[in-house]
């Protein structure tokens, strides 16, 4: 074999391999398992939305809350408010869905799962995507990621929405407080792991105090940053179980409006 | 204990090559590298591996090992079964010198593109004076022994070697980020990151994060932290307000 140099065009070249890689893992299990979970929550989340039975005293059914329509049964209005009138006929869930699915579609985790389940790029490390060009994030449609904290802002009060939706399954049919069924457990449980994924958001960490840089002249958010900071270290495992727990809420709540099933009380 | 082993490692001059089967003895307590060696010393006197420190310290054998970024040095032969077959390749990223020796300087002609740590004007060297919490988080990036295992893993450059000349790679985001984040620094550093060295090109898929051998959280703590901060100067209308009514520089505030 002749000596190459700096210079040879050889020498510029990497290693000739012709596979796509040399992984002996099954490297796709999780792309496989992501799809499929990512997949069936966007297919009942459709389902969902178009169905009526969201209500039935006391729970609204995650999906469809904050019921903000004069449609929503009386019980189901956000502090009995409907600020959209008569005109509104399409299902109430459509006009609250846009916060939840875009904090999600552009969470940061989210985005990492489907762009390695979805779009394949990469399915996953040292596997080669089938993609001819790749310009990640620096222009349109993706460049729109970057809109993430403002979905935060909004998924605080969703966050706050479901809390109080907790709050008032304590109730029962006739209104009065001292009620609590499998169904108050079950929306008080989904309640706290929203609000957990919510603060354990990555913009939510920059916004506590991740864009400082002098952490000591604010000990109050330097406090709040170690806080959020910890929680952000399970931001990928609240995404998965909070993404479950508000899929079993909601089904619960419409099996039991539709009378499938009848609501375990406790007391 | 000891059995034998079945290697297949790249053999070839630049790029080209094949990979090259090997029958070998293991004992017990070994590394791939050790084996490696051992191929030198019996089989394949010029097979060229770089390396040093056999600590895991040195950042040079990085190879990869079946398909996986990892240190030679590092990577036990009692995490393989016996009668696996264990493929050594040279990173794929880069250039290949020979066999499983490549030619890394695209890092260090990246690394030479960054503006240095750049202190105020009025702060003499020595007078500088830190609190640990402040300087905390780019104490993680120095536990970086530059394996180049994050830059060769990451598929903007891996899977398009086009996009090398717009993209540092994750090893120097975070050393941006590391910069960006220090409270000494008065460097603009968010548009360099955005601009000059691909930031955007990231789209946190975690594959540095995933190989990187001193668990630096190269995404969650330097990469999206600075994408938001690229959020703060270029894309969020209530920051840019924010320092046109209150006239602080949205970049090196508190
Ligand atoms: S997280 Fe970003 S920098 Fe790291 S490997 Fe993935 S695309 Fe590359
Ligand atoms: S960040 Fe980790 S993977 Fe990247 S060069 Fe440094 S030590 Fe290696
Ligand atoms: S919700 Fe996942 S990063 Fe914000
Ligand atoms: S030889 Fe130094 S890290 Fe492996």
């Amino acid at each position: 074999m002749s000596q190459t140099t700096t210079d040879s065009p050889v020498r510029r070249q990497r290693a000739q391999l012709k596979v796509r890689t040399l992984r002996t893992d099954r490297w796709w299990l999780a792309p496989a398992l992501t799809f499929v979970a990512l997949a069936s929550f966007i297919v009942y989340g459709f389902w969902a939305i178009f169905d009526s039975s969201y209500f039935v005293e006391p729970y609204v059914a995650p999906f469809s809350s904050p019921c903000l329509a004069t449609s929503c049964p009386e019980g189901a209005r956000f502090l009995g408010f409907a600020p959209f009138g008569d005109w509104f006929t399409l299902p109430p869930g459509i006009l609250i869905l846009g916060l939840p699915a875009g904090f999600r579609l552009t969470c940061y985790y989210y985005r990492k799962s489907y762009y390695r389940s979805f779009w394949l790029s990469p399915p996953a490390c040292a596997v080669s995507e089938p993609h001819k060009k790749y310009s990640g994030e620096t222009r349109f449609p993706l460049i729109i990621q970057n809109i993430h904290r403002y979905f935060f802002y909004g998924a605080i009060v969703i966050g706050a929405v479901l809390s109080y939706d907790a709050v008032i399954a304590f109730r029962n049919h006739e209104g009065e407080w001292g009620h609590m069924g499998l169904g108050t457990l079950i929306l008080v449980v989904n309640a706290v792991l929203i609000v957990l994924y919510t603060l354990s958001c990555h913009s939510c960490r920059h916004i506590t105090a991740g864009r400082l840089n002098h952490f000591s002249r604010h000990p109050l958010r330097y406090k709040a940053w170690t806080w959020v900071s910890k929680l952000n270290a399970k931001h990928q495992q609240l995404a998965w179980v909070s993404m479950f727990s508000v899929m079993i809420a909601d089904l619960y709540v419409r099996l039991v409006a539709k009378g499938v099933i009848t609501d375990l009380q406790f007391f | 204990m000891t059995y034998k082993a079945k290697f297949r490692v790249w053999r070839g001059e630049g790029g080209e090559g094949r990979l090259e089967d090997f029958t070998v003895e293991v004992n017990e307590g070994e590394v791939v590298l050790d084996i490696i060696h051992r191929l030198q010393a019996t089989q394949a006197p010029d097979l060229a591996v770089r390396w040093n420190c056999k600590a895991g310290k040195c950042g040079s054998c990085s190879v990869e090992i079946n398909g996986k970024p990892r240190l030679g040095c590092m990577t036990r032969m009692s995490t393989f079964a016996e009668d696996e077959v264990i493929t050594v390749t040279p990173m794929r990223t880069f250039p290949v010198i020979k066999d499983l020796v490549t030619d890394v300087s695209f890092n260090y002609e990246k690394a030479l593109q960054i503006p240095s740590f750049t202190p105020p004007k009025d702060v003499k060297p020595g007078e500088y004076r830190m609190k640990q919490i402040d300087v905390e988080r780019s104490q993680e990036f120095r536990k970086c022994i530059e394996c180049f295992m994050c830059n060769n893993v990451c598929h903007v450059i891996r899977d398009h070697d086009e996009n090398k000349p717009k993209f540092a790679g994750p090893r120097f985001l975070m050393r941006i980020a590391e910069l960006d984040m220090h409270p000494y620094d008065v460097a603009d550093r968010k548009d360099l990151a955005q601009e000059e060295h691909g930031l955007g090109y990231c789209n946190i898929t975690k594959c540095c994060t995933e190989v990187c051998p001193e668990h630096i959280k190269i995404t969650d703590n330097a990469l999206i932290p600075m994408k938001e901060r690229v959020v703060d100067r270029k894309y969020d209308p209530l920051v840019w307000l924010g320092s046109k009514i209150f006239k602080r520089s949205s970049s090196k505030t508190g």
